[in-house]
């Protein structure tokens, strides 16, 4: 069953082409890891999916219902539409945007109070159910700024989960951390993968992609380059700037 | 050698008391409607909609740039001409100081509003929330708390030029003070006192910003 379906969608920034023409279709339970060089566009087509980017052309269909319609500028949708989609696709940011004025419980509570219109004892007692989820209920009454990098990445994560999305974006998740903090990052996405959830993830960690995904998208030349299973792009990549890229990464392994 | 006597001043430190709680009445209704005027001036002159961004612009300019006694007197003497309105000096000063004080806090409000980091709009609007829900609950409490000092600073100003009032007959705390110098002969002693009043009445203000603003700090949620 597809839960996503971006059809020729492109998008430039100021004349400068990022994307043109890319078509992905997703289906439920896919965990589709999006490589690529930096500025090949990956986070930009990972914002297109939300609408935090609106893109130049094509279409987005989420769950088979088809998102705005084609204006003069792009892509146009009323407010109560674009509030829907951004309920089925939540959203991991790569510096984590945890509002820093509110607990670690009231960030994960913020959306389904405000937004799901639950009253504040059941946010609440839902958003310290998503924490446990991700190893943070002892954390609840602190705020963000007392949480390591790797803790307010979790928390991020919660506060995504918490509003039941069909589809999880993550985008460069675990850049911003220090390498001692990545592992418990991933490992919470890991336990989300295989709990079958649905997702989309922009990363560098290529080993993680490998053991996690169900397909590679490799983004280049203004396009998806080269896709396929992890086998086939990571392993026996067969188009140049892949074989490249991959051949950098490796360069400093042991 | 000039004598100090305070002795007739105090005797009739009423006047002087009177006096100042209407400058405080007249401080807390200005504080009260500017935060208000300024609130609903920055949102508009955020707004995505030109109808309601240059209206505010012309607004906060204007009574930024011209100077509060010109605006008193033309609340005062200039609008019962020109529109038939009774106008009591409180009126005239309470509009006065409201809409300056809200022209002046708008500028705050909206510097503290677009310092906000754009994550954090992004954030919200992930999860769903919609434009006024994300100001109301995310982006203002943080805006607020960031301009806090500058808004305090405002609040001072604002206690201080209040004393204009006196030319247009309000009997603020230095309206009477300048009925009873010359009631009593002795300017010195009651003006003396006067700047003490307000010493102390804007010390002890300030001192209630530093302790609202420590206890920001203690919930924790600015990185150490």
């Amino acid at each position: 069953m597809s839960v996503l379906k971006l059809v020729g969608i492109s998008k430039s920034f100021g004349g400068t082409r990022v994307f043109e023409n890319v078509d992905l279709d997703v289906e439920k339970g896919d965990r589709i890891a999006i490589l690529g060089a930096s500025g090949s566009g990956k986070s930009t087509l990972l914002r297109c999916i939300n609408l935090l980017e609106t893109p130049d052309a094509g279409s987005i269909e989420i769950g088979g219902t088809k998102v705005g319609s084609a204006g003069r500028s792009g892509l146009r949708i009323s407010e109560r539409d674009l509030q829907a989609l951004r309920l089925r696709a939540g959203m991991v940011f790569q510096q984590f945007n945890l509002f820093p004025h509110m607990t670690v419980a009231g960030n994960v509570a913020e959306g389904l109070s405000t937004v799901r219109r639950m009253s504040r004892p059941d946010a609440r007692t839902r958003a310290i159910m998503e924490l446990a989820r991700v190893g943070l209920a002892d954390k609840a009454d602190a705020y963000p700024a007392r949480l390591s990098g790797g803790q307010k990445q979790r928390v991020a994560i919660a506060r995504a989960l918490a509003m039941d999305p069909e589809i999880l974006l993550f985008d460069e998740p675990t850049s911003a951390l220090d390498p001692a903090l990545v592992g418990e990052v991933l490992g919470v996405i890991e336990q989300l993968a295989e709990e079958g959830r649905t997702m989309l993830l922009v990363t560098h960690e290529i080993g993680f992609a490998y053991h996690v995904a169900n397909r590679i998208l490799f983004l280049a030349e203004g396009g998806i380059y080269e896709s396929g299973t992890p086998d086939e792009v990571l392993k026996h990549p067969r188009r140049p700037l892949t074989q490249h890229f991959l051949k950098e990464h490796k360069r400093f392994q042991f | 050698m000039y004598e100090w006597d305070f002795g007739p001043v105090l005797a009739e430190s009423g006047v002087l008391l009177a006096g100042f709680r209407n400058t405080l009445e007249l401080t807390a209704t200005a504080l009260a409607g500017g935060l208000v005027v300024g609130l609903l001036l920055a949102l508009a002159r955020l707004s995505p909609r030109r109808r309601l961004r240059w209206p505010a612009g012309v607004v906060i300019e204007v009574f930024r740039t011209t100077p509060p006694l010109v605006q008193l007197f033309w609340f005062y003497f200039g609008l019962p001409i020109v529109v038939s309105v009774e106008m009591t000096p409180f009126l005239a000063a309470a509009l006065t100081f409201t809409i300056q004080s809200g022209a002046f806090f708008a500028e705050i409000l909206r510097a503290g509003i677009v310092s906000i980091e754009r994550g954090q709009w992004e954030a919200a609007s992930a999860i769903g929330m919609r434009p006024h829900q994300t100001m109301r609950r995310v982006i203002l409490p943080q805006a607020v708390k960031r301009m806090f000092p500058s808004m305090m600073e405002r609040s001072i100003e604002l206690m201080k030029t209040t004393t204009l009032v006196a030319t247009v007959s309000y009997a603020d705390l230095l309206f009477q003070a300048n009925e009873l110098a010359q009631k009593t002969f002795r300017p010195l002693e009651v003006f003396t006192l006067v700047a003490l009043v307000y010493f102390v009445a804007i010390t002890c203000l300030s001192g209630l910003g530093s302790l609202l603003e420590r206890r920001f700090a203690r919930s924790g949620e600015f990185a150490a």
